[in-house]
């Protein structure tokens, strides 16, 4: 282990495929046409001075430190912005390049605070290198000339302080919030001696645009812009590489240490799915991982009105087990279950749906992405052939239209949000469908062609009318559809959607978008070149999210936009691991890999590997559970990483089927909301704390590297064992890697899986077999999963979640860059700077209707609940939609939420309710009931710790 | 001086009248400033949502021109000369006074907003350098007396 430095060639990577040859120093060089002198000597270890080139960023030409000759040429070029040409013989040390290079220094130097002893940069500072390789040995101007020495500090941001008096004016930060980030928050102020460098209109990081990725702090070559963390623990000494555990991007950081504990997370230069960029959340908000709340010692009670008591590992396992047990032969063998959790590793979530079907003896196992992308796996299944989006994240860079529906790539996958925002400004054309008008729509240098701002649950019938346009206009890819779909099943599509009920025409009266937009639309996806879609959970959480689902990989093959890079059907999705989750075997109905459990061969392969007989028929979903818990029937649950109570809708029937089981083991980092509910309590293991792999929106699996020993004592895989050994079913693994090998053995698009392969290549794309041993970035090329494309009409059925007198505005719900989910992890960090509680935005009108104004407090009614926020009046929404986040416990966004869901996959319908909104002055009775039971829950957690 | 005594409405109807021109934001800027004397700071979001660009960069351009203005003119607007001539003709020496004696810089306003001043280079009175021009009007020979007195018939004036 060492701290691993990034080499950095100055300038980018030419893409271009034509070679040139040339001469530096005497030394010949072939690069490709269009690279830096810099970065072409760069590549055979010549490293010209440079202080405001980065390869992250184009260069810019401004510092003159890289000065080069070149044979009859004239003058002292900057090397960084000089591209290299065939024959060309350059010199990059002499001694008027190095007499310039001195005179620059000392500029810099003269107007530069002399405290590199107490600096932060310390060791690692790139003024400081090149002061020492330049030769700097004087400075003949003195300290006493005006300067910017005096410059305050803006300590505004939680997590990095911008020292203007260290600056040297590089640019590069501004560069980088551009280029890299896509936000354009910084600029220069001024010019010539006093330019500085301004956040927004020259005021705090905090009250700018700026939106805390950390691209600046990275590029900046000073302590200017500078980590807090390494002002208060100095700079780090070794690092490992990791995955992000917050959202589907699966970004690949850099785990900066010093001892076991975490300095900074840097991002990933090498990382194949986010290439050197992160967001606020992976990049400074992993504080929560040493949050004082953090649970270590496991706990049991008998009742969840008992206070806790601290029991040893031992004593807890066995508890547990032995409750299993005896619900077991009292209740029957399917009285029991398990959640796997779409932010533990694929080995965790693997060996979870292992103890359910191989100790427990059932196929009780279900996972998160029930409720969240159930409909994506459905849906790409039976159409295409494969659970999963087709394409690599890179691919969007060959994009010519993207169609946006249902997703907000900037909030909630705001690395991907930030290349799709590069290929924007590089001309792209954007298509948004969605109720809200997202930063996408319109911000710096981004805008939609169109946005379709359809009501909320209208979903099919806007894919429908794009649809009707597609095929009734002739603007169908007839040889794509030919070759490579199912031809009766096009046809039966072509004739269902060209009936006129389902045109722009006939469907504007329930989406509320202008026919003619949608016609456009429909045309520019067609026909503008690679089209390709992005959809997240607005698409998904819908009665009809499977049907949605269907309709989008509709579009794609009628428009033969499937199989290529640049196009696509791309599922955003939400969990750092909800891929991974569902590839493991996590729903009732399907083992590893998405086979079937009524399919005898795939049951008798794993039970063969397992040794035990497994069940032929389905388990329960998540809502089954709940149901059968009320009913009596279902007592006992094993959940891991996962908060049904805060998560899953109709919270208060949430509730009352966590009542009603007789032991509720929560396996987490904190006492979160189920836990509340639970009679045994197993401490987890954050993503710094274990070994093994996440999978990623683009199916690229990535390993999570321990980076510091777990808290409690174990990884959360080895409590699985632990709990299956004492369930009687025993498991013997040693390392995750043990776990991953089997998975491997078993799923045979992870044949070619392993550690070692991670180790070699970084990351890989499932598949990953004999075929693709080195993975498969773009799906379906030549040919479908499935064999032939198959295309299925998707009738609409409007909700039965309507608006009425008594509930006229539709509540819609989403999420910020923040903020993660639930919240659990986010909230305990300093994110809540930016976000601390969840609010309700109403259009003007309907707030004006109701003498409501920005910060009052208002009760938000549907046929399920009441809750009470405070609202925010903007006209981001329309009128008759409201909108609101669900991170904060209390806000009880799921209280009002319904059991409506999906019909193909219960997955609810969470972005659909109908609602009416009035000002209140107190909270709701449910919202005085849970404050009344955290507080009885907490102080039932505090006796324990008294006790132990 | 508060930022919000300006007219919202006139604004907004001048930038879009003027926002779909390529380029349009130097055009913009001078439009504003012609109109009101300076750029607010709060059009500065309006015209940063016109152009699709961000608060940041149309600050920029705003302070990387020294014409534009983020704050209202004093009533009165000194321009003092900075060219060769004046340069050589103690020029400095009367940028030192008033710079002192209405403890401003350039491009600030006094804080009874009584006087701005600005830099200009060559008023065509290079014959009698050092020069400066109060509202237009051109004063040659100033000097740091002169310039005192100058400054208080005008506050007489007032
Ligand atoms: S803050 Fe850093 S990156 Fe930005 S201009 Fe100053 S030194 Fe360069
Ligand atoms: S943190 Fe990101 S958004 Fe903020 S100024 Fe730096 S690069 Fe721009
Ligand atoms: S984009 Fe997602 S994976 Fe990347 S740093 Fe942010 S939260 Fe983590
Ligand atoms: S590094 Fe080339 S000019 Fe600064
Ligand atoms: S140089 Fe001052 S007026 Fe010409």
């Amino acid at each position: 282990m060492s701290l691993i430095r990034d080499k950095d060639y100055g300038t980018p990577a030419s893409p271009s495929e034509k070679n040139v040859t040339l001469e530096i120093d005497g030394f010949k060089v072939t690069v490709p046409e269009g690279t830096s002198v810099m970065r072409a000597a760069s590549s055979i270890g010549i490293e010209i001075p440079k202080l405001c080139a980065t390869d992250s960023i184009d260069p810019f030409g401004s510092c003159r430190l890289c000065v080069c000759q070149v044979e009859g040429g004239r003058g002292y070029p900057a090397s960084c912005t000089t591209p290299v040409s065939q024959g060309m013989k350059v010199q990059t040390e002499n001694a008027k390049l190095n007499q310039i290079r001195k005179g620059i220094m000392e500029l810099y130097i003269s107007d530069h605070p002399l405290d590199c002893l107490t600096c932060p940069s310390n060791g690692n500072c790139e003024l400081q290198d090149m002061a020492g390789t330049v030769g700097l040995r004087e400075v003949r101007y003195g300290y006493e000339g005006k300067n910017h020495l005096k410059s305050e500090k803006d300590t505004s941001n939680p997590y990095f302080t911008f020292d203007p008096s260290k600056c040297i004016v590089c640019s590069r930060c501004v560069r980088a919030c551009e280029e890299t980030q896509g936000t354009f928050a910084l600029t220069i102020d001024g010019r010539g001696f006093d330019s500085k460098i301004s956040p927004g209109q020259n005021e705090a990081f905090m009250d700018s645009e700026c939106v805390s990725c950390g691209a600046c702090v990275q590029a900046c070559p000073t302590a200017t812009l500078m980590e807090k963390s390494v002002y208060q623990k100095g700079q780090p000494d070794h690092s490992i590489i990791t995955t992000c555990a917050y959202c589907g991007v699966g970004c690949s950081f850099k785990a900066e240490m010093k001892g076991a504990e975490v300095v900074r997370m840097v991002p990933d230069k090498n990382g194949q799915a986010n290439h050197g960029h992160s967001c606020v959340k992976g990049r400074f908000a992993f504080g929560y991982a040493t949050h004082p709340d953090r649970l270590t010692t496991p706990m049991i009670r008998k009742s969840i009105h008992d206070p806790w008591q601290k029991v040893s590992w031992e004593d807890a396992i066995n508890y547990a087990a032995s409750e299993f047990k005896r619900i077991q032969e009292k209740y029957g063998r399917y009285s029991v279950g398990g959640l796997t959790s779409s932010r533990c590793t694929n080995e965790e979530a693997y060996l979870v749906q292992k103890l359910v079907r191989a100790a427990f003896g059932n196929n009780n196992v279900d996972t998160c992405a029930r409720v969240c992308h159930s409909p994506t796996g459905y849906g790409l299944k039976q159409t295409l052939g494969e659970s999963a989006g087709t394409q690599t994240f890179d691919s969007v860079m060959q994009s010519d239209v993207i169609l946006v529906i249902g997703a907000n790539p900037t909030d909630g996958h705001p690395v991907f949000g930030s290349l799709m925002k590069k290929r924007l400004r590089e001309g792209a054309k954007l298509i948004v469908a969605d109720p809200r008008e997202i930063d996408l729509v319109k911000s710096a240098h981004v805008k939609a062609e169109y946005h379709l701002k359809l009501r909320p649950g209208t979903n099919v019938a806007l894919v429908n009318a794009l649809a009707h346009v597609i095929v009734t206009e002739g603007l169908v890819k007839e040889d794509f559809v030919n070759e490579r779909c199912d031809i009766d099943s096009f046809n039966k599509w072509r004739d269902f959607v060209a009936q006129e009920r389902n045109s722009p025409e006939a469907s504007e009266i329930h989406t509320g978008v202008a026919a003619q937009k949608v016609r456009e639309a429909a045309r520019l996806y067609a026909s503008a070149g690679n089209g390709a879609i992005y959809y997240g959970l607005g698409v998904t959480e819908h009665s009809q999210g499977s049907t949605t689902v269907i309709g989008i990989a509709n579009l794609a093959m009628a428009t033969g936009n499937v199989g290529r890079e640049g196009v696509g059907v791309n599922p955003l999705r939400g969990q750092n691991n909800v891929q991974g989750s569902c590839d493991m075997g996590s729903f009732p109905h399907e083992l590893p890999g998405y086979r079937h459990v009524a399919d005898v061969t795939t049951r008798s392969l794993f039970e063969s590997v397992w040794g035990v007989k497994l069940e032929a028929e389905p388990g329960l979903r998540i809502p089954n559970m709940f149901a059968a818990a009320i009913d009596g029937s279902f007592k006992g649950l094993y959940c891991e990483g996962e908060d049904i109570a805060q998560s899953d809708p109709n919270t208060q029937h949430v509730q009352e089927a966590l009542e009603s089981m007789e032991c509720v083991v929560v396996q987490d980092l904190f006492l979160n909301e189920t836990a509340k509910f639970a009679h045994v309590f197993l401490p987890g293991a954050s993503f710094l704390e274990k070994t093994g792999t996440f999978t990623n929106a683009e199916r690229r699996i990535s390993p999570v590297r321990r980076v510091m020993p777990p808290k409690a004592g174990y990884e959360d895989w080895e409590v699985t064992q632990m709990l299956s050994n004492a369930l009687g079913y025993a498991m013997d693994y040693s390392s995750a890697k043990e776990i991953l090998d089997e998975i491997a053995s078993l799923m045979p698009t992870f044949k070619g899986v392993s550690f070692k392969k991670l180790d070699e290549q970084g990351s890989v794309q499932w598949p990953c077999n004999d075929e693709a041993p080195d993975g498969t970035p773009t799906m379906h090329i030549g040919q479908f999963v499935r064999g032939k494309g198959r295309f299925m009409p998707t009738e609409y059925v409007p909700t039965s979640e309507r608006t009425t007198g008594k509930y006229p505005l539709i509540l819609t719900t989403g999420r910020i860059l923040s903020q993660y989910n639930v919240g659990a992890q986010t909230r305990r960090t300093d994110n809540v700077a930016w976000h601390s509680e969840d609010r309700l935005e109403i259009h003007p009108h309907d707030a004006e209707d109701r003498g409501i104004v920005t910060g009052d407090k208002v009760a938000i009614r549907s046929r399920a609940g009441v809750t009470v926020l405070h609202t925010l009046v903007t006209e981001r929404v329309q009128p008759g939609v409201v909108y609101t986040t669900f991170h904060f416990p209390e806000s009880g966004a799921n209280v009002i939420t319904t059991d409506n869901s999906d019909w193909a996959t219960n997955c609810p319908e969470y972005k659909v309710t109908a609602v009416q909104v009035e000002k209140v002055a107190g909270f709701s009775q449910w919202q005085n009931e849970f404050q009344a039971f955290t507080e009885e829950q907490l102080s039932m957690l505090e006796k324990a710790t008294a006790a132990g | 001086m508060s930022q919000s005594d300006w007219d919202k409405d006139a604004v907004t109807q001048l930038i879009d009248s003027l926002k779909d021109k390529p380029g349009a934001m130097l055009p913009i800027l001078h439009g504003i400033q012609d109109n009101l004397g300076y750029i607010p700071k709060d059009s500065v979001p309006l015209i940063a949502k016109a152009l699709n660009v961000s608060r940041a960069e149309v600050h920029g351009v705003i302070t990387f021109y020294h014409y534009f203005r983020e704050s209202p003119p004093g009533k009165h607007t000194i321009h003092l000369c900075r060219a060769e001539s004046c340069q050589s003709m103690n020029g400095p020496r009367l940028e030192a006074h008033a710079k002192a004696k209405l403890g401003i810089e350039y491009h600030e306003t006094t804080t009874d907003g009584n006087f701005s001043l600005e830099p200009v280079y060559c008023l065509g009175n290079c014959g009698c350098s050092p020069a400066m021009s109060i509202n237009g009007e051109v004063y040659g020979r100033v000097s740091p007396e002169r310039f005192d007195e100058i400054l208080d018939e005008l506050r007489g004036q007032a």
